[in-house]
């Protein structure tokens, strides 16, 4: 692996996934670059989530998924003799409803780091500042860290799972649809604090919301039935299009 | 179009009606039989009948905690296996059924087969242990059923979040799933609880009726595990059957009462304390 690309942070190779007989995703292939923000766009079932969750294999716990082809992180193979446990540490993730435990905020991110072995309160303390601060919530939520999680706002909450989220230090976030079950203007903070993470972490993000793509992301690709018709530099896929059904799909003619 | 608006009104009052008069029904039975055995007993409490009686209370806390002590974890355990391990067929299929089956069996059926195994074939005789083994069986299926249900009320979305951080599927259970479904335990201890304490016929059959502590008579059974007692319920049923005392019956009902509503509360609010977090 000595060719690969340092940009590159995970590359996809022939992926191809079956939910029992049916297929999934066909023959997708994919360079996601380091350190920059790359949206999946697509109308609803077309496998953009699918294919978000093989990148930390959240689609072993589905009953009847099998998987051919190749996904490499930094030139390594994730399904080949992977620790699974390692690589969810490595490419952590924000899922489309903000999900905090029941538990009071600081537990909540700190349940990460410990479930890796961190105990010692001090250290802690610190993670779970800078997480929070790093997630922009810290402000909102420093003065009521033992309070329950599922007290916050929704916008509130979204952050505290991205806080979760990096608590861990991964080096790729999985994001999940993270704005669709919030109000405007928590979506705004949000794509702001996205923006703001890439300089830390390569992103991916499932977003239905095509103005949300074009406003947070560096790259774009789209999916259709399961195919991934077109993958490039966000601006490219918002002005000039390849494909048409790509261009259809942005300027709203279906989906 | 007056007559049916008329008659639509009437309806919705009948149905209400029939609705409040059968809540009403439900609360005054129990108020009834609470206040029937309160009236009956409060005369018949003395402290000599209170030190009489403090045996059946000791073997009573005696047989729920040899129950609960083996009936929780097995619970819990066969529930977390059946709702976050199984793969659902034909295995998992086959011990619903099971526990299914076992929920619905009369207590004296528990009784005759905890005489049979524990008492015979083991040799414990008429014993607490041989008591409590059998109520275990006994409580058992709604134990795991309540568990269950906890379970499965627990969002699947804890579990993915838990899972997505790195943390193996044991972890996600122990920190995640379980504290989420503490409530539903309890709901399930407290229903135990109080199969325990008023069951009768399975008693008879494997602890006995020796009227008295189970007190320890050798070195080798420190707790009086193998020492025979009858517990509060079947005290009752012995002397209001043989017609000792009815007065002395309706007193110790009104102990079995007290106590049943004391651990209800105890674990309710213990629940409660957990549900503040909720």
């Amino acid at each position: 692996m000595n060719n690969m690309n340092p940009n590159v942070k995970i590359s996809v190779k022939n992926l191809n996934l079956f939910y029992g007989n049916f297929q999934a995703l066909k023959e997708i292939n994919m360079s996601i670059q380091k350190n920059k923000i790359t949206a999946f766009i697509g109308p609803s079932g077309c496998g953009k989530s699918t294919f978000l969750k093989t990148l930390n294999r959240m689609n072993d716990l589905v009953e009847g998924c099998k998987i051919s082809g190749e996904i490499l992180m930094d030139g390594v193979d994730i399904y080949n003799n992977y620790d699974i446990l390692d690589l969810r540490k490595r490419v952590g993730m924000v899922f489309q409803k903000p999900n905090p435990f029941p538990m009071s905020i600081y537990d909540n991110i700190a349940y990460g780091p410990r479930t890796h072995g961190i105990r010692k309160r001090k250290e802690l303390d610190e993670i779970v500042e800078t997480s929070l601060r790093q997630a922009s919530v810290w402000d909102d939520v420093k003065d009521r860290l033992n309070s329950n999680a599922l007290a916050l706002s929704g916008g509130q909450q979204q952050r505290i799972c991205i806080a979760r989220a990096i608590a861990v230090k991964p080096e790729v976030l999985l994001m999940d649809e993270p704005t669709s079950a919030l109000d405007p203007i928590s979506t705004l903070k949000i794509e702001d604090l996205i923006t703001e993470l890439k300089k830390n972490y390569t992103i991916a993000i499932v977003t239905h919301n095509m103005q949300q793509a074009s406003r947070v992301s560096d790259y774009t690709a789209f999916f259709l039935l399961g195919e991934l018709v077109e993958f490039n530099e966000t601006i490219k896929i918002f002005t000039i299009p390849e494909n048409k059904k790509t261009e259809d799909y942005i300027t709203g003619r279906f989906g | 179009m007056k007559s049916a608006k008329a008659k639509r009104r009437w309806k919705d009052r009948g149905l209400s009606g029939i609705v409040w008069l059968s809540g009403g029904i439900s609360a005054a039975i129990l108020l009834v039989i609470i206040g029937y055995i309160i009236i009956s007993g409060i005369p018949h409490l003395s402290v000599s009948f209170l030190q009489g009686i403090l045996p059946m209370v000791a073997n009573t806390l005696f047989i729920i905690f040899i129950s609960l002590l083996l009936c929780i974890p097995l619970g819990i355990f066969t529930a977390i296996y059946l709702n976050e391990y199984a793969k659902p067929g034909r295995m998992v299929r086959t011990i619903r059924f099971a526990v299914d089956c076992l929920a619905g069996i009369p207590s004296i059926i528990f009784g005759l087969f905890g005489m049979l195994l524990f008492n015979k074939f083991l040799g414990f005789s008429y014993s607490m242990l041989s008591g409590g083994l059998t109520l275990t069986i006994m409580i058992l299926p709604t134990m795991i059923r309540t568990v269950e249900e906890a379970l499965k009320s627990v969002p699947q979305s804890f579990r993915e979040a838990s899972l997505a951080l790195g943390a193996t599927k044991l972890r996600t259970i122990r920190k995640t799933v379980l504290p989420s479904c503490l409530t539903g335990i309890t709901t399930g201890i407290i229903l135990a609880i109080g199969r325990i304490v008023g069951e009768t016929a399975a008693l008879i059959f494997t602890a006995g009726t020796v009227n008295g502590m189970a007190f320890s008579t050798s070195v080798s059974d420190q707790f009086g595990l193998l020492e025979s007692g009858r517990t509060l319920a079947v005290h009752m049923y012995l002397i209001a059957k043989e017609s000792v005392s009815m007065d002395e019956a309706y007193a110790t009902a009104l102990v079995l009462i007290v106590i049943t509503l004391v651990i209800n509360g105890a674990a309710g609010l213990i629940s409660k304390r957990q549900k503040k977090f909720d």
